[in-house]
């Protein structure tokens, strides 16, 4: 990174003086950013802040008449809504359970396409098949393939393995609907925790592992002695993204499920507030709570496991 | 440490974007499909209204693919009007169709002046469409309970396009092999007929269930619901002079007569279908009776439909009640004119012409969409296209029953989220038809008070 060129000492001198072509050369990379600042505060800065306005409002999305200031209501209502409380503990269920699955999957196969063997490009990139599908679409996919008449994944089970004794509707019941979404997000999203990880595998050097092989360490301790460490800042970042991606999850939901059966997520309850019901002011502030839920767990990241690399 | 914060921004922003980018990021119409203009020659038989908007450029939301009714209507229309008409193609769904008008009309954007709306959205936008009454010279012709529903405050906001409405459709084949001579007029008979034919075809097919239809929590189920208790004298839900109807016994005993069906002569998975799941069991071949709007009978009668040829449908049964009717729940779309529109004359007479009666039969007879005006469906040629047509009449003429959105208005989508969300608790066994009908009605008061 560009802070990295900067040495310590230059910090202190910075106010007695820089020279002319460190001030120069300051201006440009001043004005190289602006373009970047500026789409940043219209995309997203502006955005933000107009969102956080209209909490403060009763507002009808699409209408024409007047805003009316109500305060801090809107919060109260929202943290008094058992609704919305269900739908955080949901959002939490769904991406503990599917980050975890991915990440474990995700370094499986990621350790297996890094070794060598014939058709490897071909295993890379056929890996991703379920990752380049539409959300939208793969969602649907699965719905049929749960169905618990024509049922694929019903078929299979009892059928072809026959461990079921009878056919599940799989997403029409609290006990299994969430399971079942959270598989899918495993089956689709796997692929991507995959490609960053065997990025990060591909810059541990290989004599770090010829090393060790001479010292007499077996496979499985390579792995742990060698490979979880030094994966480790890859990992992270893997985490930190498929975390903040699964709390947002809609679509798989909405198409599957429609937020009954307990799947109800965050940002299903935020559609219906604010599209469907067409309160702005409201669903400003779920928009805002689940900004808040989000920052919580980057905070949390933060300040524990990347506290530790830097 | 300035790594440190470097990241924690950026990860920041990731965030931010996200969350950002959720609502009201979508396109505009223009983005969301093709568009192409289609204008008029100048040899357009014109009556004398239309000479004074003659040449006039105006922009229409149609559907999301134009089939060949709808193209026919069209080009009939700029023929008829002398207007120079650029056809938006809308998105499929109809949530992502309401997201995007609320977004012009929000803006009160000029760029649309005729667009096309749902048969639940004019209490929803009433505020932003002109009274088109003044452009329909003959509202008598259209069924009277759609016109009623376009209806606010005395102004009609749309005037009806095409309709749809819930039916049964039963398997022929399957009631003659079970000594059955007619349909089901009672749910009661429904249900026996249905569980004695499951009986008979399990032997060979253990997949086969007696009846499907839509239990999944979203607005199809309002409509299946709406359908059961008001067949059983149930009320509909808020009745139009506002009170809140929902609360008494025979909604409650529908409610709780449906849950029976589950599992019993319905798929376990009932409680999560929508019309899809519902009708690739039916095409299957493993249905005796499913509950299902126009559509799906040319599709079951399709080249590759397992039950081609033995299918037939009828207005839905009613219940045993006292005030026991058919019931079968409107869907539909009407054509509206924006009130920010700058040719509001110009887009009436398109509107007008577009769901008149000449436009509606090519559209009957192109596309197989119900007509909402009834001596189309005494008419041969329509008939002879869609044969089914002329068991659809009583249906629209007497059975069909609104869902409460006029009345409810911009409420609309928050009442029937309330009532689809506690029907759905019925289906799944986690309440009593009784203790759903006292906390829809609990919630509503709090609503609509």
């Amino acid at each position: 990174m560009a802070t990295q060129s900067i040495q310590p000492s230059q910090g202190v001198r910075k106010k007695v003086g820089l020279s002319e072509a460190a001030k120069r050369t300051e201006r440009i990379a001043w004005l190289f950013l602006a373009p970047t600042i500026v789409v940043v505060l219209a995309v997203a800065a502006y955005p933000l802040f107009s969102t956080i306005y209209a909490t403060f409002f009763e507002a009808k999305l699409g209408s024409a008449k007047a805003w009316e200031y109500v305060g801090i209501s809107n919060y109260t209502r929202l943290l008094s809504n058992s609704g919305w409380w269900e739908a955080v503990w949901n959002t939490i269920r769904f991406t503990l359970g599917s980050v975890f699955f991915e990440l474990v999957l995700g370094l499986g196969i990621a350790v297996v396409v890094n070794s060598k063997f014939p058709g490897r490009g071909l295993m890379r990139t056929s890996m991703l098949v379920p990752w380049a599908i539409p959300t939208a679409v793969s969602s649907q996919m699965w719905k049929w393939m749960y169905h618990d008449v024509f049922g694929v994944v019903n078929d299979f089970f009892t059928r072809i393995i026959p461990i079921l004794p009878q056919k599940i509707a799989w997403v029409a019941s609290d006990a299994t609907a969430l399971p079942a979404l959270v598989a899918v997000d495993v089956w689709k999203t796997t692929p991507f925790m995959a490609l960053l990880l065997l990025a990060g595998l591909q810059l541990i050097p290989a004599d770090v592992y010829e090393a060790a092989s001479v010292d007499g360490a077996t496979g499985w301790r390579q792995f742990m002695t060698i490979t979880l460490p030094l994966l480790r800042p890859a990992i992270v970042v893997a985490l930190i993204f498929r975390t903040l991606d699964s709390l947002r999850v809609f679509d798989i939901i909405w198409i599957m499920t429609s937020g009954a059966f307990r799947t109800e997520s965050m940002a299903t309850f935020n559609q219906r507030q604010l599209i469907q019901f067409q309160k702005l002011g409201y669903g400003s502030t779920v928009s805002v709570a689940i900004f808040v839920v989000i920052g919580i767990f980057v905070v949390f990241y933060m300040t524990t496991i990347f506290k530790e690399e830097v | 440490m300035n790594r440190r914060i470097l990241v924690l921004l950026s990860v920041l922003m990731v965030a931010m974007l996200a969350l950002t980018a959720c609502p009201g990021s979508s396109s505009t119409p223009a983005d969301s499909g093709s568009s192409d203009t289609a204008s008029s020659g100048g040899d357009a038989a014109s009556s004398g209204d239309a000479a004074s908007t003659e040449g006039t450029k105006i922009t229409a939301v149609m559907g999301s693919t134009i089939r060949e009714g709808e193209q026919a209507a069209i080009d009939y229309c700029i023929e008829q009007t002398g207007l120079e008409v650029e056809v938006v193609n809308g998105p499929e769904s109809a949530t992502d169709r309401i997201a995007q008008y609320l977004q012009f009309f929000g803006a009160q954007s000029s760029d649309v002046d005729v667009l096309m709306i749902d048969v639940i959205w004019p209490g929803i936008l009433a505020e932003h469409l002109i009274d088109l009454s003044p452009y329909v010279d003959n509202p008598d012709d259209y069924f009277q309970r759609i016109i009623q529903n376009n209806t606010v405050d005395g102004a009609l906001v749309g005037i009806p396009w095409f309709t749809d409405a819930g039916l049964l459709y039963y398997r022929t084949d399957l009631l003659e092999k079970y000594g059955y001579d007619a349909p089901p007029t009672t749910w009661s008979e429904l249900q026996e007929m249905a569980t004695k034919i499951q009986e008979g075809e399990r032997a060979d097919n253990p997949d086969f269930w007696g009846f499907v239809w839509q239990g999944n929590a979203y607005e199809g189920l309002t409509c299946d619901a709406l359908e059961w208790q008001v067949s059983n004298g149930g009320g509909e839900i808020v009745e139009a002079d506002g009170t809140i109807s929902i609360n008494n016994e025979y909604a409650a005993a529908a409610f709780d007569q449906a849950a029976g069906w589950v599992d019993t002569i319905s798929p376990p998975g009932v409680v999560s279908y929508q019309e899809e799941d519902a009708r690739g069991v039916w095409q299957a071949g493993n249905a005796a009776f499913m509950r299902n709007w126009p559509y799906a009978y040319s599709l079951g009668n399709a080249d590759d439909s397992a039950i081609k040829g033995n299918l037939a449908v009828v207005p839905l049964p009613k219940g045993d009640g006292p005030d026991a009717r058919n019931a079968d729940t409107l869907g539909g779309w009407q054509m509206a004119v924006s009130k920010y529109s700058e040719h509001p004359e110009a887009a009436g007479q398109f509107a007008a012409c577009i769901a008149g009666k000449d436009a509606q039969k090519l559209l009957a007879i192109g596309d197989s969409k119900l007509p909402t005006i009834g001596s189309l469906y005494e008419d041969a040629e329509v008939l002879d296209k869609n044969p089914f047509f002329s068991q659809l009449f009583d249906v629209f003429n007497g059975g069909a029953v609104a869902r409460p959105s006029t009345v409810t208005s911009d409420k609309y989508n928050e009442v029937s989220t309330i009532y689809f969300t506690e029907v759905n608790k019925v289906l799944t066994g986690a309440q009593t038809g009784q203790q759903a009908v006292e906390s829809i009605e609990s919630q509503l008061q709090d609503l609509l008070q």
